[in-house]
């Protein structure tokens, strides 16, 4: 399948990226550490562990979107796009191999996230791998607002635009603060969005709570569902008349 | 024999025609060099018949295959050096070489191989462990053209190969082109005079979208009265008495 090489590349061209390394798993391991710090001075119920460590799992993975969206954008504007577009690789050829190495990156982040937290006084249960699993909606929705971005704007457009949505799922996941604190208006926008709903499954399964697990994830799937195909046909009618 | 046929050929972008209905005819192991000013619709010509943009109406078959009805066919038998330098940044030259390898169907014991010889006969030995994106201007043209070659395709079309060279890194690139001569049908695009003149079996004179006229460098400099092929340049390209 012509999709496996254009997907290694993919691969290889993320892992070798620096800059993705120290966002995808030094920044969310920083932020861990250092709320953890706080938490062990002056605790604040928000930061216990078993709280802290989902809300950092989806803010980690609202980067691979900057990643995803840059690696498109990047392709588009060097013309490898262009190139490849040339080629017999079919549209399903292109999706799988942007979508199939950004998955396992996903993956790996959530892990390094929850084993640290282990050292960090997380329970070493199965829930936790449950919560990886909750998490993977989650991927597929930052993984397609990525191609998305890099479909329609330049990779300079993307880090600006990559920026807000990193901004937007942090404030409004409920990670940092008590969304109920801020007011009705900004727990009822939270709720609509998909990045409260990821964290509240995440913890959910971290708690063991199965049926709290459900109603936020079908959120998250909804949303994640609806920006793949909506990426998928712009990226496919891009494709049939290339353009930069 | 023919290997591109085109007939009536034209492009609209809304109310600008970039193409004007073409018609031409290249035959099997020609090189062929569309020549003309920036936005004459060089460009515009190579997208078409490399399936990357559809025609607003006419058609082109390459080899039999039409880039209308059977544009996968077509895809199967070209390849491209696009304008812009198309690489994989963080792929290495051999990477390089045997990601496009791959995605043209071969496999990873054929990929190998046809890298190393495309890499010894485009003397990219000294470079081949480097990635793409450490390498000058001069090389990751040879790279790209290396990669639009890996596939051995029946015609190949070359989108300004030289654009932005110094004169000896175009020198050195023009030596390589020479070496295909022949082997494989060429169609290249330059506002480069004297690269169309030095390479070229015959020139077709873009202006406006419009192909002025087609003939050997000799015969272009006859049918203008001119012993000099820039004089016989500006004088085709200036008949209506407009300077595109």
């Amino acid at each position: 399948m012509r999709a496996f090489p254009f997907a290694s590349r993919n691969l290889k061209e993320l892992i070798r990226d620096p800059m993705m390394i120290i966002f995808a798993i030094g920044f969310p391991v920083i932020l861990l550490l250092l709320l953890s710090a706080i938490h062990s001075n002056a605790p604040v119920s928000l930061f216990a562990i078993s709280k802290l460590s989902p809300g950092i799992a989806v803010f980690g993975l609202s980067f691979i979107s900057l990643f995803s969206g840059m690696l498109i954008a990047k392709d588009r504007c060097s013309s490898f796009l262009m190139r490849l577009f040339a080629s017999p690789l079919s549209a399903s050829d292109y999706i799988l191999g942007y979508i199939l190495p950004l998955l396992p990156v996903a993956i790996i982040q959530s892990v390094v996230c929850f084993v640290l937290s282990f050292f960090l006084g997380l329970s070493v249960t199965a829930n936790v791998l449950l919560a990886l699993v909750v998490l993977i909606p989650t991927s597929v929705l930052f993984i397609g607002t990525g191609l998305l971005m890099g479909t329609l704007v330049n990779d300079k457009a993307v880090g600006g635009i990559a920026s807000i949505i990193i901004n937007l799922s942090a404030w409004l996941s409920g990670t940092w603060f008590n969304l109920n604190l801020v007011g009705s208006m900004f727990k009822a926008i939270s709720d609509a969005l998909p990045f409260a709903n990821a964290v509240n499954a995440a913890r959910a399964a971290i708690s063991g709570d199965y049926a709290a697990i459900f109603p936020s994830l079908l959120w998250v799937i909804g949303y994640a569902v609806a920006v793949l195909v909506i990426s998928i046909v712009i990226f496919r009618r891009k494709m049939m008349n290339a353009t930069t | 024999m023919s290997a591109i046929q085109i007939t009536g050929l034209t492009k609209k972008f809304k109310e600008r025609t970039a193409v004007q209905p073409l018609d031409l005819s290249v035959n099997q192991g020609e090189f062929f060099s569309v020549l003309g000013v920036n936005g004459a619709g060089k460009t515009t010509i190579i997208r078409m018949l490399s399936c990357l943009t559809e025609p607003t109406s006419g058609d082109a078959t390459l080899l039999g295959q039409s880039i209308v009805s059977n544009p996968r066919a077509v895809k199967e038998i070209i390849n491209v050096s696009p304008q812009e330098t198309a690489v994989a940044p963080r792929l290495t030259v051999r990477e390089n070489l045997e990601l496009i390898a791959r995605i043209y169907g071969n496999d990873r014991n054929s990929a190998k191989e046809k890298a190393t010889k495309v890499i010894d006969s485009l003397g990219l030995s000294e470079v081949e462990r480097d990635k793409a994106k450490t390498l000058s201007g001069g090389w990751q043209r040879r790279l790209s053209i290396a990669m639009a070659l890996i596939s051995e395709p029946k015609i190949l079309f070359l989108d300004e190969p030289t654009l932005g060279l110094d004169v000896l890194a175009r020198r050195e690139l023009w030596s390589l082109i020479e070496k295909m001569k022949g082997e494989v049908t060429i169609l290249l695009t330059t506002h480069y005079l004297e690269e169309a003149e030095a390479l070229s079996d015959r020139v077709g004179i873009m202006v406006k979208g419009e192909l002025r006229a087609v003939g050997t460098v000799s015969e272009l400099n006859a049918r203008a009265g001119n012993q000099k092929f820039e004089d016989a340049f500006v004088s085709i390209a200036t008949e209506s008495g407009v300077i595109a």
